[in-house]
């Protein structure tokens, strides 16, 4: 039986007005997949999580999330698609002004009914359930970089989605943090069967966590390679695809 | 036997084993209400809870956020409780949410004693006041520097910040002195006319521009445009890092982000309060002429009666020391900002209300001394 896809872009454009970061880029997510985009520094990774995210538009193409094409939606049905979606940011992003806590209530004082104890309770659950238990009255300044990123990640799962996007979860974090947060990435998908899109050039995380993959070139503007990045480095289709697995080794 | 359902979740006893039993679709959970009422069950006699949902459909946060409650209820009672008859997802997150059990030691918003509060009160206040002071010398240092041609000021930045608080400042400045100007002869007219003394508005708007509001209301412009702009480039700065660079490059902060904002301002201050004082008194002429009709050549032969060096100058002088205390104010506040995005906002706040306090302050110190020196 196949998979329920979840993500689809068809024949997708990423850029900036006339600057072109990628043409005709075609793949697919399904549900409960941790798919990966990959690629070297420049080639427009960050870029296509804005567009999946509906931050900015395509220059040419398609994005459908769950059937429902983002950059064409109206308003209401972007909305809706953006409560059932969960990102977390480089920085982790949470507002310095407030609390952990309230940070992960903020969307659902937005988007649900819960009572507020009802909230508060969902909100000690979120942060517990990242490893951050009694971290509930603490203001981003007062923690790590590290637990920073576990309370973004907390914020992006309040509303139980059903994709969460990572961006460059890695970056800035100790080998034993990135691990950790690489096994909370998997347990979550597991356990949750949330769909996870994680933007990253770190190879550890890459082949600890993804089971599907695109690979972006800066230099052909291209999706250059797609499938299980350990099946690609088994199988790579091209010689960059070697390299930027292998750390820039040459192959022989 | 007593039971109770919520919605799909029942709750009842047997013996000393509590049950909770899910089924069906649990969305959308008040928890809050449910986990209350379970407080009570977990009585005294109660010596394990045991967790089964067989039949269950559907489920969200709410329901984990039950379990999650009612574990730690158990925990905390020391009460022996058995989650396996949850499914193994719903018991893995359960378990991922009880892994870490790292006690946070510090922050938190925790309140002070009083007493404790007090003293950290008073040595946050001596050490601000201890900040204050090493940024004045430090500041003193810098320009000495300057003047012994020692200093790392980068002169583009001293031009660009002389361009941004000079000529950019000239028409806000000149617009709001013509109508300060303006606003002084209105109020004036009305109660010289009783006296039949209108004329001597040429005199009131002369004397009160040059010598102080002139000054003042240039300050208080230049506060919330330059001094808040300072504020909040270097604060932002402080959030990016830079001024951490700066420091390990071994360049001193002063020289290079402070020295030309505060001889910016100290240039352009003195002639921007000359322009308020002229345009005040064009403001003045203006309500004087058109609407009191009062003959053009009688008004300003008054208003040059009235306008002498001393008061020009002293005005000037206030100019130059609002100019310090702006520069001073913006770039202390931007120095000691914080490292997120809301500590730039309170920097850029406090830096114009310090100014502007600081200001006034001055005002009144240099007015004594004028007093008592007989200017």
């Amino acid at each position: 039986m196949s998979k329920e896809t979840v993500i689809e872009a068809k024949n997708l454009s990423v850029g900036y007005g006339d600057y072109v970061l990628l043409h005709d880029a075609d793949y697919q997510v399904n549900k409960g997949d941790i798919f990966i985009i990959m690629g070297g520094s420049g080639c427009g990774k960050s870029s296509m999580l804005r567009v999946l995210t509906g931050l900015i538009p395509p220059l040419k193409g398609s994005v459908m999330i769950n059937g429902v094409d983002i950059a064409a939606a109206p308003a209401d049905k972007v909305q809706e698609i953006r409560e059932k979606s969960g990102i977390l940011y480089q920085s982790g992003a949470l507002f310095s002004s407030m609390t952990l806590a309230e940070n992960i209530m903020l969307p659902l004082q937005q988007y649900s009914d819960y009572s507020p104890q009802t909230m508060r309770e969902l909100a000690a659950l979120k942060l517990a359930l990242v490893g951050l238990k009694g971290f509930d009255d603490f203001y981003p300044s007062e923690i790590s970089g590290g637990m920073k990123k576990r309370a973004g990640l907390a914020r992006a799962l309040a509303l139980d989605p059903d994709i969460v996007y990572f961006d460059e979860p890695s970056a800035g974090l100790d080998p034993i943090s990135s691990r950790n947060l690489d096994d909370l990435i998997i347990e979550l998908n597991r356990s949750l069967g949330t769909t996870i899109v994680v933007v990253t050039h770190e190879l550890a995380s890459i082949f600890a966590i993804g089971n599907n993959s695109i690979f972006l070139d800066a230099a052909t503007k291209t999706i250059m390679a797609k499938g299980n990045p350990k099946e690609l480095l088994k199988n790579p289709p091209n010689e960059a695809v070697y390299e930027f697995l292998t750390r820039g080794e040459k192959r022989k | 036997m007593q039971k109770k359902t919520e919605n799909n979740i029942t709750v009842f006893s047997s013996g000393n084993e509590l049950h909770l039993i899910a089924a069906g679709s649990i969305l959308n959970f008040d928890s809050a209400a449910f986990l209350d009422d379970l407080q009570g069950r977990m009585a005294a006699d109660v010596t394990s809870v045991k967790f089964t949902a067989d039949n269950l459909e559907q489920w969200d946060s709410s329901f984990l956020t039950v379990l999650y409650g009612a574990v730690g209820m158990a925990q905390q009672k020391n009460i022996s409780y058995d989650i396996k008859g949850l499914p193994q997802n719903v018991q893995d997150l359960i378990n991922l949410a009880y892994a870490v059990d790292r006690k946070p030691t510090h922050g938190g918003g925790k309140k002070l004693p009083f007493i404790e509060n007090l003293g950290k009160t008073t040595l946050d206040i001596l050490q601000k006041t201890s900040d204050v002071m090493t940024f004045l010398g430090q500041t003193c240092g810098a320009i000495g520097r300057f003047f012994t041609f020692r200093s790392i000021m980068r002169y583009s930045d001293f031009c660009a910040a002389l361009e941004d608080c000079g000529p950019k400042a000239i028409t806000i400045v000149a617009l709001i002195s013509f109508l300060v100007g303006l606003i002084l002869a209105f109020v004036g007219a009305v109660q010289l006319e009783t006296f039949g003394a209108q004329i001597y508005v040429a005199s009131l708007v002369t004397i009160g521009m040059c010598r102080i509001m002139g000054a003042i209301m240039v300050g208080i412009i230049m506060a919330g445009r330059t001094g808040s702009s300072y504020a909040a480039t270097i604060g932002t700065m402080q959030v990016n890092e830079e001024l951490d660079a700066l420091q390990t490059m071994g360049m001193s902060k002063v020289d290079f982000l402070v020295l030309p904002r505060l001889l910016s301002l100290l240039i352009s201050m003195p002639i921007l309060t000359m322009l308020a004082d002229f345009m005040g008194m064009v403001g003045g002429a203006f309500v004087g002429v058109f609407m009191m009709d009062l003959p053009y050549q009688e008004y300003w032969k008054y208003a040059f009666k009235a306008f002498t060096l001393k008061n020009f100058l002293v005005g000037v002088f206030h100019g130059f020391c609002f100019g310090f205390i702006i520069a001073i104010c913006g770039c202390f506040s931007g120095l000691n900002c914080g490292r997120n995005a809301d500590s730039v906002g309170v920097a850029t706040t406090q830096s114009v209300v310090r100014a502007i306090v600081w200001m006034i302050v001055a005002t009144g110190i240099i007015t004594v001394i004028c007093m008592e020196l007989g200017i």
